[in-house]
């Protein structure tokens, strides 16, 4: 379908002259972005703070004593009306202010802030070495359409699509470090003060499972995207032309599978948000997901705000740039443009 | 309503297919066990019998988790909540997306507009995310995850069910329907619904599957179904210290877990071909019916 309108808009572009429509799309999906993230905040406002019943003790529980029943209220405004305490939350927010932790008194921005760097790194490494190894599994699948690679190839795939990360992330420690084999550590707490990229050892197994769980997804649609490509009429046509078929697949199949694959690698990185939660859970990883995890079980409310926060302008921010990506990718609106 | 069995029809074809035959095989056995498995428990599974991560015996055949409790049966009764909590969780967000999706496919112009921006807000949370997020201040109940899942699942079956009912509002048969004076609520169930069904069906696999994933990721972070009941998501958290002394308490879960999400998903695969004659998988559905925004961008250029 959506090749279909791309072939259309090549002849509407070559048409419509001078102003590149890009800039345009560009400007209208930030600005977009930045609704979508305003009205997330409103949701994530109300799960936590706006829910009938009093916030203050839902985080206290039995340890609710009248000063500490107040220091909360104080801290979370919560002596005030609802939309007056929404306004200070995102006023702070905007300051870049996000208030501070009730567990332990230290501003959210510091605590988080370097697990944020943390998590970045696991999403991009697992997320690169996914791709590039998912993707050239792909492309050689569909070269050798029909062939026992293929076939058992995308049998595994449809197998691995369906795991959970704590599945694979736990079939990893049994086999690498605690049954099988004893090569890796289970447990990837990297110590404070060190960067991730200083502990590569810790790294391999967060970030194997992470790349085990994204990767069948992107060698089905390389894969399919391929196969698609050598069955159009210009791959024809170059090998009508009597091109070698190496010349063939990477020179003229391959640059058109491009699109498709990007937008499952930015569907991918965006299920890399909610798959770092648990993976840094089991792996004890000072990332944003681990400390998600602990921000709910204390029901630490400044934590937990900032955090999803985090995740989810992660989120807008990544589709954008993959819509653009894959616009700039097809070389159907290159050669229109 | 016409066509009221087609879906049956597709199902049957499906089950038939050698992906189908293997993905029912593999989850029909598992989810067997798990409604069964309640009534034949040998033991308590609440209760503590043996030693601490005591290794198999012949009287407790997979040994005894972190609190001296029988692993079999455990395994065995700890399957049919969250199966029930999955079923419940992907029955809601697949039918309220059915009903956005469509929705905003039929009336198209600001409902369609509004919807799709609610929709694009929803899709911001990770599902997992999303689920903590509710459970975090209102504490993890059973019929709050339930809700908390389904509500996650909503907005991608919407997308999805809006670019199948696209096409279908434009076709002939719509607007006579129409013209005879058919209320819009008619047309909308009586003949958009049962022309985008093979795509419901196809989410409804999916989204059942994503379901197990998700509650018991939760589970085994600690915020699904609470202790001491049995859950397969939980025991392999609980168990995961005592990996050496008795592997099985972890492997078993986990393995029930795996062949169940391989078998759901291979069934669902077989479901998306037979009902589709194309060579994709499921997934690759759901891209092209524009879930990463895509189709609207592409289209915005084009415009």
């Amino acid at each position: 379908m959506s090749v279909l309108t791309a072939r259309m808009g090549a002849v509407r572009l070559r048409g419509f002259g001078r102003r590149h429509p890009l800039v345009r799309l560009v400007v209208m999906r930030a600005c977009l972005g930045v609704v979508t993230l305003w009205l997330v905040s409103v949701v994530i406002f109300a799960a936590t703070q706006a829910l009938p019943g009093n916030a203050a003790y839902a985080v206290l529980g039995h340890t609710a004593t009248p000063q500490r029943l107040q220091a909360v209220e104080a801290e979370l405004h919560l002596n005030r009306p609802v939309v007056s305490q929404y306004e200070s939350w995102i006023g702070g927010v905007l300051r870049g202010d996000f208030g501070s932790s009730l567990a332990n008194g230290e501003s959210v921005a510091a605590l988080i802030g370097p697990r944020v760097v943390n998590s970045a790194v696991l999403v991009v490494v697992s997320g690169v070495i996914g791709t590039l190894i998912a993707g050239a599994l792909g492309v050689l699948a569909a070269a050798r359409r029909d062939s026992w690679f293929d076939h058992v190839a995308s049998v595994v795939a449809l197998g691995v699509t369906a795991l959970p990360e704590f599945v694979v992330a736990i079939a990893l420690v049994i086999l690498f470090s605690v049954l099988v084999l004893h090569a890796l550590p289970a447990v990837s707490a990297i110590p404070p003060g060190s960067e991730p990229w200083q502990n590569l050892k810790e790294l391999v197994l967060p970030v194997a499972t992470l790349a085990i769980v994204i990767a069948p997804y992107i060698f089905r649609m390389a894969r399919g995207a391929m196969v698609e490509a050598m069955e159009s009429d210009y791959v024809e046509m170059a090998r009508l032309k009597g091109l070698t078929r190496r010349r063939v697949l990477l020179l003229h199949a391959f640059p058109n599978a491009i699109p498709p694959v990007v937008q499952v690698v930015g569907l991918n990185l965006l299920y890399l948000a909610g798959g770092i939660v648990v993976v840094e859970y089991v792996f004890n990883y000072p990332g944003v997901g681990a400390a998600l995890v602990d921000a709910v079980s204390n029901r630490d409310i400044p934590v937990i705000q900032f955090v999803v926060l985090v995740l989810t302008a992660f989120y807008v921010f990544v589709n954008i740039i993959t819509d653009v990506v894959a616009l700039l990718a097809s070389p159907r609106r290159r050669t229109a443009g | 309503m016409r066509g009221g069995w087609e879906w049956l029809g597709l199902l049957a074809r499906a089950a038939r297919t050698p992906r189908g035959v293997a993905g029912i095989t593999l989850a029909g056995v598992v989810i067997l066990l798990a409604i069964v498995g309640p009534f034949v428990a040998p033991h308590q599974p609440t209760v503590s019998v043996t030693a601490t991560f005591a290794p198999p015996s012949s009287a407790y055949p997979l040994g005894a988790d972190d609190l001296g409790r029988d692993v079999l049966s455990r395994v065995l009764a700890g399957g049919w909540l969250l199966l029930a909590v999955a079923a419940g969780s992907t029955a809601l967000g697949v039918g309220a997306g059915v009903l956005v999706g469509i929705a905003a496919a039929y009336f198209g112009g600001v409902t369609d507009g509004v919807l799709m921006r609610l929709v694009d807000v929803l899709l911001a949370f990770p599902q997992l995310v999303f689920a903590l997020l509710l459970v975090s201040v209102l504490g993890p109940h059973v019929w709050l995850i339930l809700v908390a899942v389904g509500i996650s699942h909503a907005p991608q079956v919407a997308r999805v069910v809006r670019a199948a009912a696209l096409d279908v509002c434009e076709r002939d048969f719509v607007r006579a329907v129409e013209l005879l004076g058919a209320p819009a609520r008619r047309v909308m169930v009586g003949e958009v619904l049962p022309n985008v069904l093979s795509v419901v069906m196809v989410e409804l696999g999916l989204r059942f599957t994503y379901s197990i994933l998700i509650i018991a990721g939760l589970s085994f972070l600690g915020f699904g179904i609470q202790p001491p009941a049995a859950n397969w998501g939980l025991m392999i958290n609980e168990n995961r210290i005592g990996l050496v002394a008795n592997p099985w308490a972890v492997v078993a879960p986990v393995l029930l877990i795996a062949v169940l999400t391989i078998g759901l998903n291979t069934f669902t695969d077989a479901i998306a071909r037979t009902s589709l004659g194309v060579e994709r998988p499921a997934e690759q559905l759901a891209v092209v019916a524009g879930v990463s925004g895509e189709a609207a961008s592409l289209g915005e250029v084009v415009r």
